[in-house]
């Protein structure tokens, strides 16, 4: 069950400068893990201490938000792209 | 004597969340720590031996008046922005049974028309100083056109997104200042997502993206300009379209920069929000009491404010609720009603985020939650003439008639017995 993972810029000091990253993993909780399995330290910047994604995140499937999904519990399935990528402002 | 080489009264960006310090560079989240956004951090000492009324007043007819509250450091790109009118609303305030109202309004602005001039001629003067060729941004439309001006008039290159539906004014608005255009199939959100990534690997100075803590510092001067054209005073209730949020919060963060350094007398001012009810995850979330967003899929005519998932969500909300404001959301009839309104009562044709405030202004007053004698101003953050398909369907039609006095006498009584 291999999915696509696009790393914001931010993020790409943890993946030796990768832009994306092919993890296994069957929902995004699994691929948080997996991504903390792989680049360690970086969970700890996706989410806070409980595990919860930060309010200042937002993860898509497929480009669709994953608060319209079932938000961390969102199955993943072999082939699917989540992207995570920081709010930005509007207009 | 003490002359300093530097005329730049900001020194670096800060995480708004966690307080991290950044260097003034192009980014935008607090990615040592927590992903929160950036702001500048202002040395208001300075600040306040620097400026005094008198300079203030002394400075151009623009928002360059307030330069030294703006995150620049050399000469600004200066098209004219800003200090719009602000328009004592006699007419309007009678309508609704209050005493002191006022227009704001920014559908005049230069030179795009709309509040979006001011935030991105601060981004596209920090852009250059950056050292960006190639400026670009996520855009509803005003963003789009503003970005594209302003990077004609300052010889950069441009290269905008948009949702592929967007009015043909706004459409064509951006294109005949001749910057690549995509229109992306899709919501302003998608568009963002996908802005984000291009960001990512394109190396370009994305207004609202990697520049946002420069861009978003332009809003302050809606609350500066008001201070001033109330005589240097506050007023006792704003109200102001929520997309985003950003500009609610820089509303407020410029009162408070005036109250701190000095320029005008600390006073509580209420600040209350409007969306448009096919998008409106601000307004639901303060009314369930919700301090988090939950994003929605945009459907109105109001759509330079169709934000599903706005990043300043959070802070609008906080700020409704310790200032004893409020937000709400109007359906889209009541959107071409406050078009309708606001052009009738003071001559002034607003877009529809313009029809959104004025609906929820009568609506709060309606609902008692503005008081006749609070001094209120409401914001207008863009021009009629881009939406015109919005109220094309809901206002009166010419009468067709000859050039002969006959047929002008016929239509002329057919017009007074309607």
């Amino acid at each position: 069950m291999a999915v696509q993972v696009l790393i914001p810029t931010p993020l790409q000091k943890f993946t030796n400068d990768e832009a994306t990253a092919e993890l296994a993993a069957t929902s995004v909780d699994g691929l948080l893990d997996a991504l903390e399995g792989r680049y360690p330290g970086i969970k700890g910047r996706l989410c806070d201490e409980a595990g919860k994604l930060r309010r200042f995140l937002n993860v898509y499937v497929n480009s669709e938000d994953i608060r319209f999904l079932d938000n961390q519990n969102t199955p993943l399935n072999d082939g699917d792209e989540v992207s995570i990528v920081p709010a930005v402002a509007g207009g | 004597m003490t002359a300093t080489l530097s005329r730049s009264t900001f020194t670096g960006l800060r995480c708004k969340e966690c307080g991290h310090p950044y260097e003034a560079s192009a980014r935008h989240v607090c990615e040592d720590v927590c992903f929160g956004p950036l702001e500048v951090v202002y040395d208001y000492e300075a600040i306040k031996n620097k400026v005094s009324r008198a300079t203030i007043e002394a400075g151009p007819a623009s928002i360059w008046r307030y330069r030294d509250f703006l995150p620049i450091e050399g000469d600004p790109i200066d098209v004219g922005t800003g200090f719009t009118p602000l328009l004592k609303a006699g007419n309007l305030a009678k309508r609704l049974g209050l005493k002191s109202l006022y227009i704001k309004n920014d559908g005049v602005n230069m030179p795009t028309l709309s509040f979006k001039d001011r935030v991105v001629s601060v981004a596209l003067t920090r852009a250059r100083e950056l050292g960006f060729t190639t400026v670009s941004c996520a855009s509803t439309g005003n963003l789009a056109n503003s970005t594209a001006a302003i990077a004609a008039h300052a010889g950069l290159d441009c290269c905008v997104f948009i949702p592929s539906d967007l009015e043909l004014g706004k459409v064509l608005g951006t294109l005949v200042y001749n910057p690549t255009l995509m229109a992306v199939h899709g919501n302003y959100d998608q568009v963002n997502r996908l802005c984000s990534e291009v960001a990512n690997t394109f190396g370009w100075g994305f207004v609202n993206i990697n520049l946002r803590p420069y861009y978003s510092e332009g809003s302050k001067t809606l609350g500066y300009e008001v201070i001033e054209q109330l005589g240097w005073q506050l007023p006792d209730h704003i109200v102001a379209p929520l997309a985003s949020g950003s500009l609610f919060t820089k509303i407020r963060k410029g009162f408070d920069e005036f109250i701190k350094v000095g320029l005008v007398d600390e006073k509580a001012v209420r600040f209350s929000g409007a969306q448009a009810e096919g998008c409106s995850p601000i307004a639901q979330a303060f009314a369930e009491g919700r301090d988090f967003i939950t994003p929605v899929k945009p459907n109105t005519i109001a759509k330079s404010i169709a934000i599903g998932n706005p990043a300043d969500g959070p802070y609008a909300i906080d700020i409704a609720n310790k200032t004893k404001g409020t937000i709400a959301a109007v359906n889209d009839n009541e959107i071409i009603e406050g078009i309708k309104l606001l052009a009738e009562t003071e001559g002034v044709f607003t877009e529809t985020a313009g029809g959104t405030t004025i609906a929820v202004l009568k609506k709060l007053v309606e609902a008692g939650k503005i008081n006749p004698d609070e001094t209120t101003v409401a914001y207008i953050t863009g021009n009629g003439l881009k939406t015109t398909e919005a109220i094309a369907s809901s206002i009166g039609e010419p009468y067709l008639i000859e050039a002969t006095l006959d047929s002008f006498k016929a239509a002329w009584q057919r017009s007074q017995a309607g």
